[in-house]
């Protein structure tokens, strides 16, 4: 398995049994415990109460459709009220830092983007800001490049707002808001996949640019998908926003005042849900924000329903912002999109071949038939990669959820030596104590979809 | 995992940078970019694509490449630096606290002058982080109010400082940003918790400890966060294993990613 020679006191022995989980959680068999996989629960409770016992420990998750992912809450409550209430995450960690560690640093990008798998653009986009630092190219990269990055995470932000939205609403039973979101957010995808190729996990956004130009149809993709989302995110306005059974069950619930964001590093719609307008975007611009119009919302309620009217909110600001990129991607038609320095820069574009994908036949004429070096070159920059200079640096980029922070060590070679990812769902879900605590058991699902974790992303 | 040769592990600064190696190859220089010192250096590494103890089939066998990281950076370090490192060295003395006794070195990454936006990292010793990170999040002249975590990193041929803890601090009042890294030998790998300070380090440090084995003392449950509770090891470490398996395609066999061939 490994050649390594020596071991270290904390680490398994080379050649010693694989490390493994080697016992359930809990030993104690002393405990009446109870499974449920939905429908009554009368017949629980009439058990429990012939039980007699005060303390009740409610395991939700990680398998529960309405925690949002693979999320367990461990809720003791007494009643219907809920006294304490402890996240346990880790079911999908799959170790994407680690193996990032073994790529080079353009095949890292394709690692990070499955992170938060909803929000993929935002992974890669922070990930390439961080190399173009180390390398010190940030000025460098053409500013098509860079629109269009902006163009690609401000639809991403849109449609990560409405399955937010969406799975928040369907957790409440509410299914057509659910259906609403998900219909809008095919139309995102649509555009996702004429440009990158891909409707999740794109790999698209490259150190030094991106991987290809935009296809030429995409200003007209764009504006039938801005009319259509403008006219869900309507229709979920008008559903939500002022329904009875909606706002009774938002409006006061999932509480966190500022001085509780602030305490607990939540950031993003949450933080300035509770009146503090902070922003990456404003407040350490990157990739050109500081040339957009936008504005940043906000609200003082602090509580779950000023959170959707918020994220809503943020999805009109986001077209707003890619309807810009939109226009000035029509008048910067044929610049470059990926750094002119031929050792950092992918040496092929793509093109459409007969398969449906594949290198540019140009790009292949002439490293197989006409220059040798170009080949060599082509095959010593893909297989190779290029050298990042030794260093450290911290990213951030304003993430739908919040703040996304990546921290990356470079030792000087063609692998990152540590890629580390700060995901704001991972950060935000330490408040769920905070916000679920002395609340309703039903209040706890409320809580939990207004901070919208994405569990790939907590756990990578 | 990068193929280390036992014999050259554990290069420190002390050791002599040969520029010409036995087997003839001059070395790919560890000389210091423009505008920064000096780099340190924790490991050196031999040879190319992973391949030790068969020959020098390749040429590349002579290859010796040294791992640094950047020294301290000489004053002046540019822009608000200086400020933040003065008032911090004033309200780090008012509490009892000398600046030198506290704080290593300051290093200011990428170097300046490199045209790239540069960032400051404190490297600060363990005993003291607390005391700074307070100094840090308190003072209305500092105010980092907002902590983004805690990663680690594991630098294995750096003897007696193989553990790093390095904690991102933001200041929303000043709109500034900077780093503490906190080092600590792998024999006694213990920081104090900075959960005091900042509660939102909780599950930060769990994760630190989950994956790279640092202890921080005091923290109010310092459970693994990832892995399950039993697990033997610490993932992240550089000696601990990625794993994998051979994976067979069309007749050839694909090794796992830590036995391919690697250039660093």
């Amino acid at each position: 398995m490994s050649t390594q020679s020596s071991a270290r006191s904390t680490g398994p022995a080379p050649g010693a049994a694989r490390p493994h989980a080697a016992r359930p959680p809990v030993d104690d068999t002393s405990v009446p415990s109870f499974e449920s996989s939905g429908g009554d629960w009368d017949e629980i409770a009439a058990e429990i109460a012939e039980l007699g016992e005060e303390r009740i420990v409610v395991n939700m998750g990680p398998q529960h459709p309405s925690t949002h992912g693979v999320l367990r809450l461990m809720l003791e409550i007494d009643g219907e009220t809920v006294t304490e209430a402890r996240c346990g995450v880790g079911y999908l960690h799959t170790g994407i830092e680690k193996n990032m560690e073994f790529r080079t640093w353009t095949q890292g990008v394709a690692f990070c983007t499955r992170m938060d798998y909803l929000a993929p653009f935002f992974q890669e986009a922070a990930y390439c800001l961080g190399i173009e630092r180390l390398l010190g190219i940030e000025d460098d990269v053409p500013d098509r490049a860079q629109v269009i990055r902006v163009l690609l995470m401000e639809l991403n932000r849109v449609a990560s707002h409405l399955v937010c939205l969406g799975t928040g609403g369907n957790e409440m039973g509410a299914t057509t808001v659910m259906t609403i979101s998900f219909t809008a957010r095919e139309e995102i995808l649509r555009i996702f996949e004429s440009i990158t190729g891909l409707r999740m996990n794109h790999a698209f956004i490259r150190p030094g640019g991106v991987a290809q130009d935009v296809p030429a149809g995409l200003s007209e993709d764009f504006w039938h998908m801005d009319t259509e989302v403008r006219k869900y995110l309507a229709q979920l306005g008008d559903l939500m926003l002022a329904n009875p059974i909606f706002r009774s069950r938002l409006v006061g619930t999932g509480h966190l005042n500022l001085a509780g964001c602030m305490a607990l590093g939540v950031t993003g719609p949450v933080l300035r849900s509770a009146g503090l307008p902070y922003d990456v975007r404003k407040s350490a611009p990157y990739c050109g924000y500081e040339t957009y119009d936008f504005d940043v919302p906000t609200s003082t309620d602090a509580d779950c329903y000023s959170r959707v009217v918020l994220r809503i909110e943020e999805c009109y600001q986001s077209l707003k912002i890619a309807a810009q990129c939109i226009e000035r991607l029509e008048r910067s038609v044929g610049e470059p999109v990926m750094v002119a320095d031929k050792k950092i820069a992918w040496p092929a574009q793509l093109a459409v071949g007969t398969d449906g994908a594949g290198n540019s036949f140009e790009h292949i004429r002439e490293i197989m038939g006409q220059s040798m070096e170009a080949l060599i070159h082509h095959f010593k920059l893909v297989t190779e990669g290029f050298r990042v200079p030794a260093g450290q640096v911290f990213q951030t980029v304003e993430h739908p959820r919040g703040e996304l922070g990546v921290h990356l060590v470079s030792d000087g070679g063609t692998r990152p030596y540590r890629a580390h990812f700060r995901d704001p769902s991972f950060n935000n879900l330490q408040a769920v104590a905070l916000m679920c605590e002395g609340g309703q058991v039903a209040d706890v699902v409320v809580a939990v979809a207004s901070l919208d974790p994405v569990l790939g992303g907590v756990d990578r | 995992m990068t193929e280390k040769d036992p014999g050259t592990t554990g290069g420190s600064a002390a050791e002599p940078r040969t520029d010409v190696t036995a087997g003839g190859d001059v070395l790919a220089a560890p000389a210091a970019p423009e505008g920064r010192e000096e780099l340190e250096v924790v490991e050196v590494r031999t040879g190319m694509f992973g391949a030790h103890g068969s020959g020098d089939t390749s040429g590349f066998g002579g290859l010796v490449r040294p791992v640094t990281r950047p020294l301290a950076t000489p004053r002046p370090y540019g822009g608000w630096y200086d400020e933040v490192v003065d008032v911090l060295a004033e309200v780090l003395a008012e509490g009892g606290t000398a600046f030198d006794a506290a704080v290593e070195g300051v290093v200011v990454d990428p170097p300046a002058g490199s045209g790239a936006r540069t960032e400051l990292t404190i490297h600060v010793r363990p005993e003291h982080i607390v005391a700074v990170c307070q100094a840090l999040r308190d003072d209305q002249d500092l105010r980092f109010e907002l902590s983004l975590g805690v990663s680690g990193v594991h630098y294995p041929g750096d003897a007696g400082r193989e553990l790093h803890a390095v904690y991102h601090l933001t200041s929303i009042t000043h709109g500034r940003s900077l780093r503490l890294e906190v080092t600590v030998p792998d024999s006694h790998p213990h920081i104090p918790t900075t959960t005091t300070v900042y509660p939102t380090n909780d599950w930060h440090e769990r994760e630190t400890w989950d994956f790279f084995g640092i202890v921080f003392d005091g923290h109010p449950a310092l459970a693994r966060i990832a892995m399950p509770d039993d697990w033997p090891g610490h993932p992240q470490r550089k000696d601990y294993p990625l794993g994998g398996i051979p994976v067979e395609y069309k007749g050839a066999t694909v090794p796992p990613p830590d036995q391919r061939r690697s250039y660093s």
